[in-house]
């Protein structure tokens, strides 16, 4: 009898330590990880979902955790939060929960199918529910607007345009005055794969080394002439704009939020400028996922309903610059900054010439060596002057194989492809 | 008691070796096939990728270049510092203690407080501007301006490192005795001829271990580097960094764990054979 009391003892102390763990649903994302953004997470965004654990993990230890997780087959994350191309290669392993149910409630709701049904994944069933939506914009101080060229549209700028006002700014001033996060943690890869290559060739892999790419090398050449060389360390360029190292930055609306809603007098938001191809322009869409086999499933669909409600999605935007992807309009009281911001993404959507370039997919766990082919690009043509044919040649020969190994087939604006994706 | 039972000491250090072996020679042979081989095959694929990527030659001129100019200059102010303290009586525990202060900051921390005093916006062009030597911000650190940048880099290397340097080589010093340096002063050696011809043989242990240590965790240079340099001065465990981290290619990674490993072993020996140490003076 003495043993079964204090068995039971034990066993009452033990499960009165264990449940409140197990309450918690543990909730990981690679999206809004500065810290000052996940508190927003934890404190405003998750209020009325329960228990939850916000977890914040960078992209390459996000992959391994989920693939470490799948293999063990002990799952402690019951939600997870990532971008398009990140949720992909999970999707592809069938790792996965189906959630057709909450698409259609949210379908009901106001949420645009085209955006559900990015959120399939190519396949016949609902991955992911989107999440919320950004894009990258540039930024200018509004001092550096005296110097735009005669004629020049701000919100319809071309590099050509771009490269005269970075020319006057530096004549102004002294000092080459725009910057790019070309830094370590900086997206600069992406400015390549949205905006550089879709303006100048129409095309990301496809287009890789053609002569529509070679002219825009030299282009982009001329400008950087005009751009900072600390770009190479910068990050997120809402740093050096603050601290009025350039005046003109292009980055993604997150990272340059922080400099533009302290003082959004002085600044004006614009789309990135265009080329001979257009005006290009990569969407960004983040979204939540239920693993299979995840602890917590209902509690992980609870937290997913109350981030996908008009209040939490506008609360969004406003805290941290991620815009909704319920179709709601952004009220009037809006955070200044927020609005410029959004000013901005509504004028790059709606512009006449933009080429939408959307996120890599299929690439797998070669994403960063896709990256890395347009990086050294940059590194060779433009910071070490290597002629660009030759580069281009050799970096094309490096896409092509990872291509054929990934088989990854091609993303707009690279027409459809039977297979992998060609360099031509 | 332990000529009785000679398998004493060996079952004392067991439970290291076993913990070395499992932590330790278990990940190497991982690491070391990971690096040398593709799809489960032997294949030379990882090198031939690390040696053809177009910071590979960079890296390891930038790393040698490093290991080159910090180490000599750490050894000699290690020295320096040394001996300047060997004549202090009172005080001399504080001016060690101030002196080791950087051991206890941490690689990352030490390359933060010298991108703060060195950026665009640090303290380093605040004094310059004040004085009047420069009229706008320069910038230091850039692709740009490599040889500042590698002067920074360095500084910053040397101001880190050289304490545990001067720690090991005021442990060796401690240990000369007075009596060689009294005899010599009689016979009328100077402090040169002194320093040179017994100061110098006698701490060679010493200045062996500083000098493995030293270069060792000189080719390991990483977190100084990355914080002042980014991008712009690629080093060994830079590259190692960027291929597991941003471009998820353990393979190329480990190819590159591989070399630095066999890097460092192979300065460790030639320094075991050009500092031959007595054997009745090892420990």
């Amino acid at each position: 009898m003495k043993r079964i009391t204090s068995f039971g003892i034990l066993a009452s102390t033990v499960l009165g330590f264990a449940s409140p763990v197990l309450a918690q649903t543990v909730f990981v994302s690679t999206q809004l990880r500065p810290i000052e953004e996940a508190t927003v997470v934890r404190q405003d965004l998750l209020k009325d979902a329960g228990k939850v654990d916000y977890v914040v993990e960078e992209p390459p230890q996000f992959a391994v955790r989920m693939e470490a997780e799948a293999k063990a087959g002990k799952h402690t994350v019951s939600l997870i939060g990532a971008l398009h191309g990140e949720l992909s290669p999970l999707a592809d392993k069938d790792q996965l929960e189906p959630l057709d149910n909450l698409a259609k409630k949210l379908a009901a709701d106001g949420m645009p199918q085209s955006l559900l049904d990015l959120g399939k994944l190519g396949k016949s069933i609902q991955q992911y529910i989107p999440w919320m939506q950004a894009t990258y914009v540039m930024a200018a101080k509004k001092e550096a607007l005296q110097y735009l060229p005669k004629g020049a549209d701000i919100n319809a700028i071309t590099y050509d345009q771009l490269i005269e006002w970075g020319k006057n700014m530096q004549q102004a001033t002294g000092q080459p005055q725009i910057g790019f996060p070309a830094g370590p943690k900086g997206l600069m890869a992406r400015y390549f794969q949205g905006y550089f290559y879709p303006s100048f060739t129409g095309g990301v892999v496809r287009t890789f080394k053609n002569a529509d790419a070679a002219a825009g090398w030299e282009k982009l050449k001329a400008l950087w002439t005009y751009v900072n060389p600390n770009s190479t360390n910068y990050d997120f360029m809402q740093e050096p704009l603050a601290a009025g190292e350039v005046m003109v930055a292009w980055d993604h609306v997150a990272r340059l939020k922080n400099a533009i809603s302290a003082s959004p007098d002085d600044y004006v938001v614009f789309p990135s400028p265009a080329g001979p191809k257009g005006r290009g322009y990569m969407p960004v869409l983040a979204g939540l996922s239920i693993p299979k086999g995840a602890p917590d499933a209902a509690g992980a669909t609870k937290i997913i309903e109350t981030l996908t409600t008009q209040k939490i999605q506008l609360l969004t935007a406003s805290k941290v610059g991620f815009f909704p992807t319920l179709n709601v309009q952004l009220p009037p009281d809006l955070d200044k900054g927020v609005a410029l911001l959004a000013g901005a993404v509504t004028k790059t959507q709606a512009a006449k010439d933009a080429v939408i370039s959307l996120l890599p997919v299929g690439l797998g766990d070669k994403g960063g060596e896709f990256n890395k082919v347009y990086m050294d690009s940059f590194q060779l043509i433009v910071l070490q002057n290597q002629p660009v044919g030759d580069v281009l040649a050799k970096q094309g020969a490096v896409m092509a194989k990872l291509m054929t190994d990934t088989k990854a087939p091609c993303w707009a604006p690279d027409a459809k492809s039977d297979g992998a994706c060609p360099v031509q | 008691m332990t000529q009785n039972r000679p398998w004493i000491p060996y079952l004392l250090i067991l439970p290291s070796v076993v913990f070395l072996g499992l932590l330790f020679i278990v990940p190497l042979v991982q690491t070391i096939w990971l690096a040398v081989s593709d799809d489960g095959a032997p294949s030379p694929a990882n090198m031939q990728r690390m040696v053809t990527d177009i910071n590979f030659m960079q890296s390891v001129r930038n790393t040698f270049l490093l290991t080159i100019v910090v180490v000599p200059v750490q050894i000699a102010i290690a020295l320096a510092m040394g001996t300047m303290v060997a004549k202090i009586g009172r005080g001399r525990e504080t001016i060690l203690w101030i002196w080791t202060i950087p051991l206890g900051i941490s690689d990352l921390a030490a390359g933060l407080v010298w991108l703060s005093i060195l950026q665009n916006t640090g303290y380093f062009n605040s004094l310059l501007f004040s004085l009047g030597v420069i009229s706008r911000q320069a910038s230091w650190l850039s692709y740009q301006t490599p040889v500042a940048l590698f002067i920074a880099i360095a500084v910053a290397e040397i101001w880190r490192g050289t304490a545990i340097v001067m720690v090991i080589i005021v442990a060796g010093l401690n240990q000369v005795p007075k009596e060689f340096k009294e005899a010599a002063e009689i016979f009328g050696a100077g402090p040169w001829t002194r320093f040179w011809k017994i100061t110098l043989p006698l701490i060679r242990p010493a200045l062996q271990s500083a000098l493995i240590l030293r270069t060792v965790l000189a080719f390991e240079v990483f977190a100084v580097v990355y914080a002042l340099g980014g991008r712009n001065f690629p080093v060994l465990v830079g590259e190692a960094y960027n291929w597991q981290n941003q471009n998820q290619n353990y393979s190329v990674a480990a190819a590159y764990a591989v070399l630095i490993m066999v890097i460092s072993l192979a300065a460790t020996l030639v320094y075991l054979k050009a500092f031959k140490v007595d054997p009745e003076r090892l420990p």
